[in-house]
């Protein structure tokens, strides 16, 4: 992984980027609250790119106008679990989407250890590839801490 | 060289509060000391922006209010105009207004109560939390009652996010005046305690007026003197509720006239849909007994 240097993980939006800070996650929750769209904070400690439902900090929020309440549901998830990736959703409720409209990480464990790459021989020289964070030898909870 | 001035005037027009006062004095009946002081907080907050400009810091002035009144004084109405008033000078962002009761913020259960405020409290943010019958929420013959929690997450984030939410309390003058002795963390983070006085009755036949123009009908001039009659025979009767009860009276007395039209003849003119007649207003329980109106007979 020599182009990501830190290991960090990189799923959803603006992954690529240094850590946003709060006036930029306020702009950007504000562009989902014009849009209609309800927005969630969730949380997780097992990095792998395929875990897709992380846990729901709280209660999904509906009907906010202002992101300033969301703000301050990030801050508290982050006092919560200081240590573990958190993300911000953007659900669409439009009939026919109905699905996530926007996702972005907004708090990182401070060390992110990366992940092992397994090979397995199969079949016919087959190569079948395996990644596991190194950080999920340990049981949840316990983990990047 | 003199020091650069800074016309206020400028200011105030171009923020178009003018305008949110001007509908109010319009569509606000009576209520002089209300407007006195709604005034006064915009001059306020007008001043603090053009201190902030000129980087004389003071502190974000403390915004949160308190409504007392009977009801039916116009404190919903009022509260609407604040939250208008608040977001043309940029102390809330998006000038929307959430109404709630004591239902809406606390559970009815253990550990239910935290997070239904703490809902209510974000939909309000960057606008205004109007809690009606605040008092309500303090509940001092139950000590279990779950109100008290829903205060005490009120009172942190009228603390805490002052930049982001104002809070109006509404209800009853001496009920509200207990709560506040019975919460002084509450009192003390309120700035503006302002009261709604009743209406008279002369001001009622105005409101009643206009809400009428509203639904293009009107009081014929014989129907305007009962009317007033009305108001001050209801004014005795229990739940007087102001502008409300003249509100419903209108109401039945439309339903009547509707009736009268009917049973009367087929042919009707715009003007007879239009007009509410004494006789109208005459059926009702309130004036009960009031069969005749002496001295206007003769006048029409």
């Amino acid at each position: 992984m020599m182009t990501n240097t830190g290991n960090r993980i990189t799923q959803g939006q603006f992954s690529f980027l240094p850590d946003l800070t709060d006036a930029q996650i306020t702009a950007q929750i504000k562009y989902a609250l014009t849009n209609g769209w309800a927005v969630s904070v969730e949380y997780t400690d097992d990095p792998h790119p395929r875990n897709t439902y992380w846990e729901m900090y709280g209660n999904p929020m509906f009907d906010l106008k202002d992101p300033a309440g969301i703000l301050l549901e990030i801050n508290e998830c982050r006092k919560t679990f200081p240590n573990h990736y958190i993300r911000v959703m953007a659900f669409n409720s439009l009939r026919g989407v109905e699905s996530p409209a926007m996702s972005f990480i907004v708090n990182r464990p401070k060390d992110e250890p990366g992940f092992a790459l397994t090979r397995q021989e199969g079949p016919g020289r087959q190569i079948h590839y395996t990644v596991t964070s190194y950080a999920t030898a340990k049981p949840e909870g316990e983990r990047y801490s | 060289m003199s020091e650069p001035t800074i016309d206020l005037r400028a200011i105030w027009n171009e923020s178009g509060v003018q305008a949110v006062l001007d509908a109010l004095d319009a569509e606000l009946i009576g209520l002089a000391p209300v407007k006195k002081r709604i005034r006064e907080i915009a001059s306020l907050l007008v001043v603090d922006r053009v201190r902030r400009d000129m980087n004389l810091a003071a502190g974000a002035p403390s915004l949160h209010m308190s409504f007392t009144g009977n009801p039916g004084t116009g404190k919903t109405t009022v509260a609407l105009r604040m939250a208008d008033l608040l977001h043309k000078l940029g102390y809330s962002r998006t000038g929307h207004m959430v109404a709630v009761t004591r239902d809406d913020l606390v559970g009815q259960y253990i550990g239910h109560t935290a997070p239904k405020t703490k809902e209510v409290l974000k939909k309000a943010m960057g606008g205004v939390l109007f809690i009606d019958e605040a008092y309500y929420l303090y509940k001092p013959e139950n000590e279990r009652d779950y109100g008290q929690e829903a205060i005490e997450i009120l009172l942190q984030v009228m603390e805490n996010n002052r930049d982001d939410l104002v809070v109006i309390l509404a209800g009853y003058k001496d009920r509200m005046e207990t709560f506040f002795r019975s919460n002084p963390g509450m009192s003390s983070r309120i700035a503006h305690h302002i009261d709604f006085p009743d209406y008279k009755d002369d001001e009622l036949l105005a409101i009643g007026a206009l809400i009428l123009k509203d639904w293009n009908y009107q009081l014929s001039p014989r129907a305007q003197k009962v009317f007033l009659d009305y108001i001050e025979r209801r004014r005795t009767q229990p739940h007087f509720a102001n502008a409300r009860s003249v509100r419903n009276a209108l109401d039945r007395a439309r339903l009547r006239q509707a009736h009268r039209l009917l049973e009367g003849g087929v042919n009707v003119d715009k003007a007879a849909l239009q007009t509410i007649e004494p006789e109208d207003i005459l059926q009702s329980r309130v004036l009960a007994g009031v069969r005749a109106v002496p001295d206007t007979k003769a006048a029409s």
